[in-house]
């Protein structure tokens, strides 16, 4: 049974919360996700779930905390923005080097300096090498949906990784959507129980988290965990093929949007895949070839699926809602790029960045880059690789 | 050394007090402490002080030193009250 | 029945942290490690530390010395980590899902106490997670090569504040974190050194036996760092005591205590010059430097004296 409703971005991650009650949550405010936390913490008081909360006093703590309650041995989740997932960055490598099942929404923000509460993507991308599944999410529903998958990816017991579910803060953290609700008890079982993998509160069986290694083991204990993320994507299937039995929704690894007679191509992230998506069906009626890929799972990045997916193309413009200084491409560029290099047919690339602390990405600025794209592909030539769009001279 | 295929989730040592396997008596450099039994008070404070629980005790009585992981540091040498002024604890030439 | 607090029952009980560590010969933390889980014997115990000498001699390759659940998360949070270990503790027991009665310590370093780790100890007193946090204090930040802390005494030669010709060793005074945390309004709080083992298992076991966040400071001698003999940990940490370095004594509900009345009042000179990290401030000319030392710690014993006194008669008075 579903219910119909209309609500922010963080009141539906709120509500999953609540359905799937974490035993203890950690929170700390930072816009655009404090209202999430602060939702969720009504609950708690009002005696709605039989959570545990620990209002931290920064999000190092947070997530420290975190670190201890998910080895203590039970179901975990906190939620960040920006400076407070940019304060978190050691313990990040750490919750995913012990393997701990943490969830945590990031609601997307732009990073200091200069400070800004809105909107791009430098934040969780700066995290993204820190061994943390990250599923991204284009508007309420999905960020709803994902966060339910997400524990189920997370405590599966092939994997044990922490996940963050990824969306954009205020643009879906605060605009009031119609989004689909499960009910309790369907959300409820399909999550299921939780269960401990060397919970530390098992005192007969006393272990000890967080030895030192050296060199003579070191490089091992990395490859072992190198290799756990192999295992991440039939999870990640597993849990989605689940999931749309319950909720009739599909997910995979991304969404392929009228992509597969496509000659010309965009990859973008979030919401401002929804834009897009408008202005391609535009171009689709006057008899451009114009598709386009909006990864989901970005960590770990499903390499072979997305180059397969975008290959065939003539040319292809990524657009990154983060720059990446000092020279190099955007973050989704890279792996983009890295998921073509080895085909011998593949599209000519670009890479623009858009969007940058909440700055609007209009329908002009899509109409633009599948304007450019057709002149690549008609040509063949490619005037500039990585330019901003959307910025005043 | 395991190999990579043999390390826990997350590094995590299943085996409680494995360090036991480490023998750091090979440490002791230039002393090893003696234990002369007819001076000996048994107030235990060698046990309780020593770091690495190197003083052997059984139903309240005082035992011998356990070598494998004395490090011979001297502390039960220094602390120890022996009987009317006489240590029960000295410090001697280690032999290897 | 709790375990009495004296050596011929203690030694009955297991030791909860094994030989085979890699300390240093003659460190004094893991004889304090051994204090606490003694005085701690009838419970289990969960424990945590920061990153530091503790933790990377005490659990390293896959062998380790705790024979308790343990976690190292990193330098700075371990009190943030047991926290968050005690909350799913309570979460889980109000479910019904464990029904043991379990301790929580973390016992960490001064640099992961006083410095980087200041903010997580605070927010978890304040808190008031149920949990004892011990600080082993030896004064620096040994495990990267004795650089200076927070707890690293006036004039005392480090790494990082080197007894240079126009800088004497490290310039400043000492933290007073143990007053700190009392101002924390926390329960209990107490400062103690294993030379007086039976004030310090007292002190620990109070901690554990009261609900809600305790903090106890202790003196943990260092030879390495603090350049001294390998069998003078327990005298240093007594000269300490009785030079009134490092005074003895709880703040209970507010109520301070002085728990170790030296009979006679040691001259820091004493104290001093057994440390090869004060040999410097013995050079001629340099006289007014152990003065200034000892009109320092002169001055807080009297305040902890008035101290004690001012609680006393507040007790009194209610
Ligand atoms: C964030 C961070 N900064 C610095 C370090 C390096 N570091 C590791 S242990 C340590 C000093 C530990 O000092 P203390 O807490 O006093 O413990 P001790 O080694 O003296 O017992 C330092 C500086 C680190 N591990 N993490
Ligand atoms: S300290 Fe000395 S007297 Fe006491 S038990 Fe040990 S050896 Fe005997
Ligand atoms: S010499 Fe040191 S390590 Fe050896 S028994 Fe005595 S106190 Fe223990
Ligand atoms: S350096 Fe000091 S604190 Fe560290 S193990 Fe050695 S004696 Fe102990
Ligand atoms: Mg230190």
């Amino acid at each position: 049974m579903t219910k119909v409703v209309a609500v922010t971005g963080n009141e539906a991650v709120a509500n999953a919360f609540r359905q799937i009650e974490p035993d203890v949550c950690a929170a700390y405010p930072i816009t655009p996700q404090t209202e999430l936390m602060q939702r969720f913490a009504s609950f708690v008081s009002n005696g709605q779930v039989k959570t545990e909360l620990i209002l931290v006093e920064s999000e190092h703590s947070a997530l420290s905390a975190c670190v201890g309650a998910a080895a203590a041995g039970g179901r975990v989740a906190t939620a960040t923005s920006s400076q407070g997932l940019a304060l978190m960055w050691e313990i990040l490598f750490i919750a995913a080097g012990f393997r701990l099942p943490i969830v945590m929404p990031v609601v997307n923000r732009a990073l200091s300096a200069p400070i800004n509460i809105h909107c791009d993507h430098s934040d969780a991308m700066g995290a993204r090498d820190s061994g943390w599944i990250q599923l991204w999410s284009e508007n309420a529903q999905e960020a709803y949906d994902n966060t339910i998958q997400a524990f189920r990816i997370a405590e599966d017991m092939d994997i044990r990784l922490p996940v963050m579910v990824c969306y954009d803060g205020f643009i879906i953290s605060h605009s009031i959507e119609r989004i689909e609700y499960l009910d309790d008890e369907t959300v409820k079982s399909f999550v299921g129980d939780y269960k401990p993998l060397f919970p530390l509160l098992d005192v007969d069986n006393p272990k000890s988290f967080g030895p030192l290694i050296l060199t003579d083991l070191y490089h091992e204990v990395r490859k072992a965990h190198s290799e756990t993320y192999k295992k991440v994507p039939q999870v990640v299937l597993r849990v989605a093929e689940e999931f749309e039995k319950i909720s009739g929704r599909k997910y995979g690894f991304f969404e392929a949007y009228r992509l597969e007679d496509a000659e010309i191509g965009i990859v973008i992230l979030n919401s401002a895949a929804g834009t897009t998506k408008d202005v391609i069906d535009e171009y689709r009626q006057r008899g451009v070839k114009v598709g386009l890929l909006k990864p989901r799972l970005f960590r770990p990045f499903p390499y072979e699926e997305i180059g397969n997916a975008l290959k065939h193309l003539k040319a292809l413009c990524v657009l990154d809602r983060a720059d990446a200084f000092g020279g190099s491409y955007g973050p989704l560029y890279l792996d983009i790029a890295a998921s073509l290099c080895n085909y011998s047919q593949k599209p000519l690339l670009i890479n623009r960045i858009y969007g940058l602390g909440g700055r609007d990405y209009m329908p002009e600025q899509a109409a633009k880059v599948i304007e450019e794209l057709m002149e690549i592909a008609k040509t063949g030539k490619v005037g500039s690789l990585k330019e901003y769009i959307g910025v005043r001279e | 050394m395991i190999g990579w295929k043999d390390i826990p989730p997350g590094m995590v040592i299943l085996e409680a007090g494995s360090a036991m396997k480490i023998k750091t008596g090979s440490w002791r450099a230039a002393y090893r402490p003696k234990w002369i039994e007819e001076n000996c008070i048994h107030c235990l404070l060698c046990w309780l002080y020593c770091p690495d629980n190197s003083v052997k005790v059984k139903d309240g009585k005082r035992g011998e030193f356990d070598y494998d992981y004395c490090k011979g540091c001297g502390i039960c040498a220094v602390e120890c009250p022996g009987k009317k002024g006489n240590k029960a604890i000295v410090m001697e030439e280690e032999v290897k | 029945m709790a375990t009495p607090l004296n050596l011929k029952e203690l030694s009955k009980q297991e030791i909860r942290f094994t030989a085979g560590h890699r300390l240093c010969a003659g460190c004094a933390a893991p004889t304090v490690v051994k204090m606490i889980l003694l005085a701690a014997c009838d419970y289990p115990v969960v424990a945590a530390s920061s990153t530091g000498c503790l933790e990377v001699s005490s659990c390293i390759s896959t062998y380790t010395a705790w024979k308790i659940p343990w976690i190292h998360n990193a330098f700075e949070n371990a009190a943030a980590t047991l926290s968050g270990v005690e909350t799913m503790y309570r979460a889980l027991k109000k479910q019904g899902k464990i029904d043991r009665d379990i301790k929580f310590i973390a016992i960490c370093g001064d640099g992961g106490t006083y410095d980087i780790g200041f903010q997580s100890l605070s927010g978890a007193m304040e808190r008031g997670h149920d949990m004892l946090y011990v600080c082993y204090d030896n004064g620096a930040y040994m495990n990267t090569g004795i650089q200076r802390s927070g707890a690293t005494p006036t004039f005392a030669d480090t790494t990082t504040c080197p007894a240079g010709a126009v800088i004497p060793g490290k310039p400043q005074q000492r933290k007073d974190l143990t007053r700190i945390m009392a101002a924390h309004g926390i329960p209990y709080v107490a400062q103690a050194s294993p030379s007086h083992w039976p004030d310090l298992m007292k002190k620990v076991r109070k901690a554990i036996e009261t609900p809600g966040a305790k903090f106890i400071n202790i003196f943990t001698p260092c030879n390495r760092g603090w350049r001294s003999r390998t069998d003078d940990a327990i005298l240093l940490s007594r000269l300490a005591v009785e030079t009134c370095f490092w005074p003895l004594y709880e703040v209970e509900n507010g109520v301070t205590r002085v728990t170790v009345k030296p009979k006679e009042k040691k001259p820091i000179v004493e104290f001093l010059k057994a440390q090869g990290r004060f040999k410097h401030i013995f050079e001629p000319g340099r006289e007014q430097m152990i003065e200034a030392i000892q009109q320092a710690i002169d001055k807080n014993w009297e305040r902890l004296l008035k101290e004690e006194e001012i609680s006393a008669s507040g007790e009194k008075a209610e």
